[in-house]
């Protein structure tokens, strides 16, 4: 347990953060000027990192591999952000999202995170809007909030269906002004490829020019790695096509622990696969589930007439509707949290009720909203939601109920941090999905949003300071040191290494097989067997992939197979870690569920005996099994029940 | 100031400032010029050209109106050079007619067209009228008051050539296209749109086109016809 | 909406192998694609097709696959994001091609953008514009409570319409002046329609359309052509705004 010191402080929850606030040692202006700091990515974590770094006055550098920041994948989030404004009066506060947060994390997060991040919400709202985010309003001009699954109170403010992009743009732009002002150093198309260190701190990283295909060394006092999950591991998901886990499996690799990598959320409403084409799944904001009402047909033989294509939802009596999560969780019905509601859909579809050709689908159906609201009412605030869902598949969601499926969303797990956000490699700090912190088993809708910003806004800006005091003596990094060197030849050499094997097929082939074996054995169901089933299947398909994959192109050149197969080449140890932690856990909880602990009416059923705590696995070395660290949870504010949502 | 006419948006100020000007002269012109189908005798017609070549306020006018045309005329030129520049390499292949109408894509080929009807225009009646003088312009008396018969000398070039009628309608339609698109782009130019006048300025402006257009294009073709008669 | 498959379908695209060298079109084919795949996919089917056959893959820009990064940004058919309206190419599906037909694929031209590789031209002219004037300036921390000053819900709804801007360049694609004034008159608009961005309107303008003007953008004609191929419908009414805006700070210094 001695590498693991979650540094929380001392006290009462509610007084945790501010106390640690006064305690935390603090730079001078004039020395902050000195300090570097490298940020890595340019999601809402990132982005509002690095521009309230630069505006504190440290010497930022900031990269992302898209052409421009405003790009990362946080745009892509709909619904919205929570915060315990308590703007509707109906009765919300800090320790309510607290708790809403741990109990929707299935009691798998720290109490004195979660409580720091439902305290700092607020102003998340009060920065958002100052910037010029414009967020749905009342007709009095006050803010407007809709409520989302997991919860009873509405806490959560949106901007139509594009609130992570406008919550992105608005961190885009204090980091532009940044830029423009000279605080921050932006690199595009730049993609970090490891980490550097130096006596044992981070000191830098190595990152590939994608443009030039050039290998560039960036040195800095301290380096925040904000790049996101690792959901792609799973080759259809939510994720953009470029997110990735690379840059946190090289901080995995260089010492960092990976917390809980099995914590992997499935959302229930994406628009289902079809064929063997798909590049990637397309997410339909949970915001819907306010006004759709999910259903499969009652009868077996009408959804065997839906899957053929010879009945048309709407002929289905309401009468022969079974709106299995209305019928299952009466007090929540279709607001249950994400992964109680994406078990229940798979349920349906395993026992032979889903209604698309695949049996792959549940209905979301606003035929009742409309009825009820109008057609107007409903335009308004899905619009673009409906508008994208008939671009994709053609059918009109006004007309007849949408088809959703499960998918693989968003990634609980991540690199270990302790209340400061920083690894276990000093100065080295991970921010938003990139680590485990907050989420714990579940993470409820319009909770990312608020944390990569509560992380970037209001919370590394204070830790970081703790650990750069120390560092003010500490000269400016000199990129010229052999760790560098050492360094970047591994970069090189890897590269050249999967550039030679000149095989014949190409990288997706791959990484569609490794998605395949995790969506069917670590995906929403889970058993051992199945488990090491998996271990052994990515393993001889990494195996085949080092010797078969075939990357066109030149080195020094724009060579997108390149990046991809740097990528998948980290995809298929992930996916072994991941598959090895969730063989490890066997509870079910939250995201994770395992087949053996199960109630008899098939509901998730933690063990908290066994497993109350984090999983933090350590990397040993290349072919050699990581070791587990486990950090206990203790819960001293909230008592630990069977989450129900009946 | 410089700094304000070669910025992007200047540049389109001047124009859309001398097109309005342009515009408001069209108008008195093509109401002047309808005087000459409203009234056979030529009377009122030759009553107005009368009033426009004496009346000392329209000599100050006469200079400015040229330099409107001469700055909207280099400028469009000028911008249009700027514009091309900024699109080093073309497309293979372009499919704009979903996206946009014809004529504000064209606004240079449409407006060179009536820079050349223009000219044909001034040396036709300007020049005649106002320098070199013609026999039919023979000094008459309307009312007690001595003028030149420009009513003569105009539905004479009507009536006599058939050529230059034709190329008086096509100027007509040429200029109304122009003003099609050149219309509500200039109130766009300068701020004067919003979600609700966005509809209601290209409606007026389609009108606007319409009357010039006819309204040039009735005139040569009045005479054409023998309707006069 | 049952899906169909497209036997045959000729794709004639650009390539060129960096900024320096000079591209030229080549034509491949491609087979059996269904019409419920969306443009992307077929584009990630003929690129695996040809690392098979030991050609270079064609590469292009695209990243969220669901229309809201604003990564992707083919000329298709002669039309920025291709033969669809309100759309991204990552959206574009394929039910919008007919069966043999030869689709052309081109980068979006225009000075401030050159090509990179292939399809994929550099667009950071865009961000050098925001830069400029395109925030609010505020610091973290220090503000006041987000209901302190009330803001019109038309006004709201307006600024979120003019946000809705995915800066994916197709304005500039789609104009024949290669102009980015839709671009610019969005973020203009959005920070000017509400109370937080109104403060530093004036010169936000300003500054914006001499960064714009300096990047070798064309100027706006009005042609109306980029509000058509917005893939967000972003209005024209917001370069009048910008226009206005422009106008008011040119004369109050």
């Amino acid at each position: 347990m001695s590498i693991l010191n979650s540094k929380i402080p001392e006290g009462p929850l509610a007084e945790k953060w501010n106390r640690h606030k006064s305690a935390i040692k603090v730079v001078s202006p004039a020395n902050k000027r000195k300090l570097e700091i490298i940020v890595v990515g340019t999601g809402l974590g990132g982005a509002s990192a690095a521009a309230s770094l630069a505006e504190l006055g440290y010497k930022v550098k900031t990269f992302c591999y898209q052409d421009s920041p405003r790009r990362a994948h946080s745009i892509a989030a709909q619904g919205g952000i929570n915060a315990a404004k308590n703007y509707q009066n109906d009765n919300d506060s800090v320790f309510r999202l607290f708790y809403d947060t741990i109990k929707g994390g299935d009691y798998r997060a720290r109490e004195a995170n979660v409580y720091r991040l439902a305290e700092v919400s607020p102003n998340i709202i009060d920065q958002c809007v100052a910037q010029g985010v414009p967020f749905g309003r009342e007709y009095g001009g006050l803010l407007d909030n809709r409520s989302f699954g997991g919860v009873l109170v509405s806490r959560t403010f949106y901007a139509r269906g594009q609130t992570g992009q406008q919550l992105l743009i608005g961190a885009y732009q204090a980091l532009n002004r940044q830029i423009a002002k000279g605080n921050v150093e932006m690199y595009s198309r730049h993609e970090m490829l490891d980490l550097v260190k130096i006596d044992g701190k981070a000191r830098g990283i190595i990152a590939r020019d994608l443009v030039s295909g050039e290998i560039k060394r960036f040195g800095a006092h301290a380096v925040v790695v904000a790049t996101g999950g690792y959901g792609n591991v799973f080759f259809l998901s939510t994720n953009a096509m470029g997110s990735n886990g690379s840059a946190a499996w090289q901080c995995y690799k260089k010492g960092a622990l990976m917390a809980n990598p099995c914590f992997v959320q499935i959302h229930p409403t994406c628009i289902p696969v079809h064929g063997d084409q798909q590049s990637k799944l397309t997410l339909m904001s949970e915001s819907l589930r306010n006004d759709g009402r999910v259903w499969v047909p009652k009868k077996k033989e009408d959804a065997e007439k839906l899957q053929r294509g010879e009945m048309h939802p709407n002929d289905i009596p309401d009468e022969d509707r079974d709106f299995y999560l209305e019928r299952r969780y009466p007090s929540y019905g279709n607001l249950v949290p994400r992964d109680v509601a994406s078990r229940a859909a798979k349920e349906r579809c395993d026992a032979g009720y889903g209604v698309n050709g695949e049996g792959k689908a549940v209905f979301l159906d606003f035929k009742y909203s409309i009825e009820r609201l109008g057609k107007d009412v409903i335009a308004a605030r899905y619009g673009n939601l409906f508008q994208m869902y008939e671009k994709i598949t053609d059918v009109d969601p006004y007309k007849a109920p949408m088809m959703i499926y499960p998918a693989i969303h968003y990634t609980m797990g991540g690199t270990w941090v302790d209340y400061n956000l920083m690894t276990t490699v000093p100065g080295l700090y991970s921010i938003g999905e990139a680590n485990f912190s907050d989420h714990g088993a579940n993470r409820l809708g319009a909770s990312a949003l608020m944390q990569g910003l509560a992380d970037g806004y209001f919370i590394l800006p204070y830790t970081i300071g703790d650990y750069l005091a120390d560092e003010i003596m500490t000269p400016k990094i000199d990129v010229k040191a052999p760790e560098f060197a050492e360094t970047e030849k591994a970069v090189t050499d890897r590269i050249e290494k999967l550039y030679n094997i000149k095989g014949s097929k190409p990288v997706d082939y791959f990484h569609k097989r490794l998605g395949q074996v995790m969506w069917d054995h670590v995906g929403m169901a889970r058993n051992a067997e199945g488990l090491k089933e998996a271990i052994k299947m990515i393993q001889e398909i990494r195996e085949e992939f080092w010797k078969d994959v075939r990357i066109p192109g030149e080195l020094d050149n724009l060579n997108p197979e390149l990046e991809k197969a740097g990528r998948v080449a980290d995809f298929f140890d992930i996916g072994e870690l991941l598959a090895r932690d969730a063989l490890d856990r066997n509870e079910s909880c939250g995201g994770h569920f395992r087949e053996e602990s199960a109630t008899d009416e098939g509901e998730a059923k933690r063990n908290d005996e066994k497993f109350t705590y984090v999983s933090c696995w350590e990397y040993k070395g290349e072919g050699v099994e990581p070791v587990l660290h486990k950090e206990d949870l203790v819960f001293e504010n909230v008592k630990l029940t069977q989450r129900s949502y009946k | 100031m410089s700094k304000f006419l070669t910025a992007s948006i200047g540049r389109k100020f001047v124009m859309s400032l001398s097109g309005i000007f342009l515009m408001v002269f069209i108008a008195v012109h093509l109401g002047l010029n309808l005087l000459l189908i409203f009234d056979d005798s030529g009377e009122l017609f030759n009553q107005g050209a009368h009033f426009m070549a004496t009346n000392p306020l329209v000599k100050i006018v006469e200079p400015i109106l040229g330099l409107g045309f001469m700055v909207h005329i280099i400028w469009s030129f000028y911008i249009e050079y700027q514009n091309w520049k900024a699109r080093p390499v073309k497309y293979a292949k372009r499919n704009m007619s979903g996206a946009s109408s014809w004529a504000s894509r064209n606004m240079l080929i449409l407006g060179s067209m009536v820079l050349v009807f223009l000219v044909i225009h001034i040396l036709d009646f300007f020049v005649k009228m106002k320098f070199t003088g013609h026999p039919l312009l023979e000094e008459i008396s309307v009312k007690g008051v001595y003028m030149e018969n420009a009513y003569a000398l105009v539905s004479a070039t009507f009536i006599n050539s058939t050529v230059l009628s034709v190329l008086y309608i096509a100027g007509g339609i040429l200029l109304g296209l122009h003003l099609s698109h050149g219309f509500w782009s200039s109130f766009q130019t300068l701020g004067l749109n919003n979600k609700f006048w966005l509809k209601r300025w290209q409606v007026i402006a389609q009108v606007y086109a319409v009357i010039v257009a006819v309204g040039f294009a009735v005139i040569p073709l009045y005479f054409m016809l023998g309707m006069y008669k | 909406m049952a899906d169909k498959i497209l036997k045959e379908l000729k794709i004639k695209v650009w390539r060129q192998k960096n900024a320096k060298s000079k591209g030229k079109f080549e034509t491949y084919v491609i087979n059996d694609i269904s019409t419920g795949s969306s443009f992307l996919e077929m584009m990630d089917i003929l690129n695996n097709d040809l690392i098979e056959k030991g050609i270079d893959p064609i590469a292009f820009d695209h990243d969220c696959r669901e229309g809201i990064c604003g990564t992707c940004s083919l000329h298709i058919n002669g039309r920025p994001h291709g033969p669809d309206t309100e759309v991204t190419t990552c959206q574009l599906h394929m039910r919008k091609f007919k069966d043999g037909e030869t689709i052309i694929v081109e980068p979006w031209r225009a000075r401030a953008f050159p090509v990179i590789k292939d399809l994929v031209v550099d667009r950071t002219a865009l961000d050098k514009i925001l830069q400029a004037g395109g925030f609010v300036s505020v610091n973290t921390g220090g503000v006041p409570d987000a209901n302190a000053i009330p803001v019109a819900r038309d006004d709201a709804e307006e600024a979120m319409d003019a946000a809705a801007c995915i800066g994916c360049g197709a304005c500039v694609a789609a104009c024949k002046n290669s102009s980015a004034m839709l671009f610019v008159s969005a973020k203009v608009s959005h920070l000017a329609k509400l109370p937080q961005g109104q403060v530093e309107a004036a010169a936000r303008a300003m500054n914006m359309v001499s960064k714009m003007d300096e990047l070798g953008f064309g100027g706006c004609t009005n042609t109306g052509a980029c509000e058509v191929e917005c893939p967000k419908s972003i209005s024209i009414t917001n370069i009048a705004r910008l226009n206005r805006e422009y106008l008011k700070a040119r004369i109050s210094r």
